[in-house]
């Protein structure tokens, strides 16, 4: 029933507009207070219908679970109002720009969730008989020559399961080749500003971290890297760098460095992050990239998901094809054909082993491939464009404000800042970002990379409008004037307005609370018990 | 291009904005020998329609777990997720959220990550849980490398009954890091002697039950002696729906228990992306890998949530990371958390003796079937069968016939002629008397 509007006030009032209720639930509006389903769900509530099978006599042994299973339930409509209001505490790209560096917030189409959920994709076996699954095998095979012409390399290993399973992989590729050769280097040379995942994954392989040191511009000093190798001669498995770097900008002696690392017996993996901004620009194998691993929900569209899932395929140069793992697909006069097991390999293969189970992230495969068929080559080449055209966009209108760590150059497609600007104003790179929430936006990277001072990384994305960006803009130089008027109470308490305010991660790491436990029955006394 | 919103207007006034000529003068550090002068050898762009229709034809290829009788497992099972679960998992703010690194704007994902982790350490027995691995053979990896942390040791002894792919990434991972891993031969029903490979210098056992093979394994004369030996024992499971009617691996002395996920809210996919579930004991939850979320409050004092210890993981502690891994499987660990939440310990129950039941039924139809010898004593919806003649061609042969009847075991153990007459079969909720009728009759003319 609407509501009638005679007889009522259709004027504001003269009620004080700077009062706010405190509310009994907590709630303000729209935005909910929401307890845990440990909290108000119950074990014996059910959101299916399931029928008791017949009686039957249970062939279990002595395995039989004892103890009951402690899990509430939810009604449907339950489960459904507290999802949906808890999707609301978040920020998500649908709802505004995401600009985190590095991370590739672009907009995630629609149409691929459709293809990935088909029933020939969303719902085929792993393991049932290949002759029943041969569009997927199709599928995967046309993914990966996707992969190959756009990053300009003759093999793709595809199963890896996130960008960082694809640095594995790609690292153990080139273990394997040295082996191979009887070489044993034990170094591995990292760059300062590289993610942590890169001296991570070397490490798990046993390899010894080798920093190398960068220039004053902000790229890797090739002479670092020359004499390094020197240094260690005959020593040196694998420099990994990543292209774009992480402080937005491209290495411009890349194929320098590459030559000197193949000069000495060892490989260039490359971490593709940032492959995003040189699609259809430039081709990673004409760069001398022996490996790089692509995050098909960055560059590819992927959802993030909230953290994942992820999936990093690994392009791989003719040297290091031969050690892709299982599986991997063969080219056949009769078509794609997978190879799933070592005693189906033929000469000249020669996988190092295995990744995972199954053959990789077919869900986000579907969706990749639907994302690069959209755009096809000139729409790839297009949006790397305009990502770096918006980041320099996004550069230009704040550099006056804010301090670029190495001069006013073009960037790629993000744009790196440090804290130099706020010096003396007492706010801090992370009270900045924090004030952005206020504002509505997420913030961008912040202290990444390391080499930077109180670093703020912004990769606005080629998703947005030009209105978009100029909002943007406006945005951050007010933010910023306001912090150089030292209006510091905008920014020491911030975020005001979001779901919660700053969150204490110091007691949460000292003493952590990893799941639900049900409250301590209060103690009662005796005045209370009467 | 549909995606993109900037117009030609835009890039041009955009470019003299920023003061450069072209876009090409963005690329000038891109040296000159490698820039691409030419579109890449792709096609071009296409609209919805066409890319619709391109995909489509490729997935009619396939056939459907849902469109023929289907009783294929080892690994990944084929049960019915309601419709809210696949609502839910797309609303906009849960689907393009980043990693909750900012916890004020991302309290929904970081509060369903907490629901997550209490569930799984509530369904495992166990202390703490983490907010997901990609899978459950990479979860598996990953606790033989915490196994050697917490040990100060590095021989794996893995048994003959764990998922020979969980097996390959274990004996591949280890050997590139030089660790030592001893993996017993296939072990289809249960009677290894694994104590007597437990010694002072082992770091973990790895035991999968219910079984690659279908069996169920008694975890706890295996905990004893590893514990004795000070060593760990590592829990596998593949398919979480059985912790729903078999003794937890926590209460069997398990110190770390990994299993996949994909059972609960999440489809076949062809294999991935799945949902690792990885859970330990308190002592060790500075060992872990992988993302954890935990309980705080904000400035104000209200309860919030964060991720936390993350000073065991890359992006701080770089190469002295406990693992190498950034992301986790988050909207697959949502999906599980949505489903599992719509089940309940109630639901869960029932499901799962709906599984058993549809199991032994199955194994009454097939053990009626001349020449099939049904391997396992006790098992949950899956089992071994050792048929007559190699299982591979069978396997072919009752697809052709319209039924998917299974794994052989060869497809994953070339080359072992003790195994290759072995079918690992599978049935789940969604198996009808029909589907069995049809399974059992198939398989009778094929062997016939």
């Amino acid at each position: 029933m609407s509501m009638n509007t005679q007889g009522r006030p259709t004027d504001v009032g003269e009620a004080e507009t700077s009062y706010r209720p405190k509310t009994f639930t907590g709630n303000r509006g729209l935005d909910m207070e929401e307890p845990l389903i440990f909290e108000f769900g119950h074990f014996d509530t059910m959101g299916v219908d399931l029928d008791e099978p017949e009686d039957f006599a249970p062939e279990l042994g002595s395995h039989a679970r004892a103890a009951e299973l402690e899990l509430p339930g939810l009604a449907e409509p339950e489960a459904m109002r507290h999802y949906v209001r808890l999707s609301r505490n978040n920020y998500a790209i649908d709802s505004g720009l995401y600009p985190l560096g590095s991370c590739t917030m672009k907009h995630n189409p629609r149409l691929n969730e459709k293809m990935a959920r088909l029933p020939g994709f969303g719902d085929i076996h792993p393991l049932q008989p290949l002759s029943t699954v041969q569009g997927a095998v199709e599928l995967i095979d046309d993914l990966a020559r996707w992969l190959m012409v756009s990053t300009g390399t003759s093999a793709v290993a595809m199963s890896p399961k996130a960008g960082a399973h694809g640095e594995l992989c790609g690292m153990m590729a080139i273990k394997a080749a040295h082996k191979a050769a009887d070489r044993n280097p034990t170094m591995v040379l990292v760059p300062e500003s590289a993610h942590g995942t890169n001296p991570a994954t070397a490490a798990l392989l046993g390899y010894k971290v080798v920093s190398i040191d960068a220039k004053d511009d902000g790229t890797v000093d090739l002479a670092s890297v020359k004499a390094t190798i020197a240094e260690h001669a005959g020593n040196v498995a694998a420099i990994m760098l990543t292209n774009p770097n992480t402080c937005g900008l491209f290495e411009r002696e890349i194929i320098e460095i590459a030559d000197a690392v193949h000069a000495a017996d060892a490989y260039f993996y490359c971490d593709g992050a940032n492959f995003n901004a040189i699609v259809g620009k430039a081709r990673p194998g004409d760069l001398g990239v022996d490996a790089m691993h692509i995050n098909l929900h960055k560059t590819f569209s992927t959802p993030h998901g909230g953290g994942g899932p992820g999936s990093g395929p690994v392009v791989l140069s003719e040297r290091l094809a031969p050690f892709a793992p299982l599986p991997f697909i063969r080219k056949t006069d009769d078509g794609p054909v997978l190879v799933e097991t070592e005693a189906d390999t033929i000469e000249g293969e020669q996988p190092f082993g295995r990744m995972t189970a199954f053959h990789g992230q077919m869900g986000m495969f579907v969706r990749a491939l639907a994302y690069m068929m959209s755009h096809g080559s000139d729409g790839l080449k297009q949006a790397s464009e305009d990502a770096v055209l918006n980041a320099n966009y996004v550069r230009v209108g704040l550099q006056d404000l804010m301090s670029l760590p190495f001069g006013e150059r073009p960037c790629m497609h993000e744009v790196l800042f440090d804290d130099s600007f706020l010096k003396d104003t007492g706010v801090t790179t992370l009270d900045f970002a924090k004030a952005m929430i206020d504002e509505g936006y997420h913030p961008m990277t912040m202290y990444f990379p390391l080499v930077v001072h109180g670093a703020m990384l912004i990769e606005p994305t080629e998703s947005e409008s030009r209105a978009a960006l100029d909002l943007f803009i406006a945005t951050m130089r007010d933010l910023v004037m306001s912090a150089q008027r030292k209006e510091t109470d905008r920014f020491s308490g911030a975020p005001y307005l979001a779901p919660r305010r700053r969150l204490d991660e110091t007691t949460a790491a000292r003493k952590p609370v990893l799941k639900w436990t049900p409250p301590a029955p209060a103690e009662v006394t005796p005045a209370a018990a009467e | 291009m549909r995606y993109l919103p900037l117009s030609d207007t835009d890039r041009g006034d955009m470019l003299a904005r920023i003061g450069v000529d072209t876009i090409d003068d963005l690329f000038a550090d891109v040296p000159e020998k490698a820039r691409l002068n030419e579109l890449l050898d792709l096609p071009r762009r296409a609209g919805e329609l066409q890319v619709e229709r391109q995909l489509s034809a490729l997935a009619a290829k396939n056939v459907s777990a849902g469109s023929v009788p289907f009783f294929v497992g080892a690994g990944a099972y084929k049960h019915h997720v309601p419709a809210t679960v696949d609502h839910l998992i797309q609303r906009s703010e849960f689907l393009t959220s980043y990693t909750p690194y900012q916890p004020e704007i991302t309290q929904g994902t970081l509060q369903y990550l907490f629901e997550f982790q209490t569930q799984v350490a509530r369904l495992t027995g166990m202390d703490v849980a983490n907010a997901s691995m990609y899978d459950g053979s990479t979860g598996t990896g990953e606790a033989v490398l915490m196994a050697h942390r917490v040990t100060r040791r590095n021989k794996a002894v893995l048994s003959g009954g764990l998922h020979p792919q969980y097996r390959d990434v274990v004996e591949d991972i280890s050997g590139m890091a030089d660790d030592t891993v001893v993996s017993l031969p296939a072990d289809p029903t249960g009677t290894e002697d694994i104590l007597n490979q437990i010694d002072d210098d082992t770091s973990c056992v790895v035991v999968q039950s219910p079984s690659f093979y279908g069996q169920l394994i008694d975890l706890k004369p295996i905990a004893e002696k590893a514990h004795a030996h000070g060593a760990l024992l590592v829990a596998v499971f593949t398919e979480v729906v059985s912790l729903g009617l078999i003794e937890p691996p926590g209460g069997q002395g398990a110190d770390i228990v990994v299993g996949e996920g994909q059972s609960i809210g999440n489809g076949l996919n062809f294999g991935g992306p799945y949902v690792g579930l990885f859970a330990t004991n308190q002592k060790f939850i500075r060992q872990m890998p992988g993302r954890l979320c935990g309980e705080t409050v904000d400035a104000e004092g209200r309860r919030g949530f964060v991720l936390t210890l993350s000073t065991r993981e890359q992006h701080i502690r770089r190469e002295k990371a406990t693992s190498n891994i950034c992301t986790n499987s988050g909207l697959c660990s949502l999906a599980f958390t949505i489903h599992m939440s719509l089940l309940g310990g109630a639901g869960l129950k029932k499901l799962a003796r709906i599984n058993h039941a549809n199991a032994v039924k199955l194994k009454k139809d097939l053990s009626a079937v001349p020449g099939v010898e049904v391997l396992n004593t006790a098992y949950f919806n899956e089992f071994t069968v050792r048929l007559p003649e190699p299982a591979h061609g069978v396997v072919e042969a009752l697809a052709e016939k319209g039924v998917l009847g299974g794994v052989p075991v060869s497809r994953l153990e070339p080359g072992k002629p003790e195994l290759e007459n072995l079918l690992v079969v599978a049935s789940t909720e969604v198996n009808t008397d029909e589907d069995r009728a049809a399974f059992a009759g198939a398989l009778k003319e094929v062997l016939a």
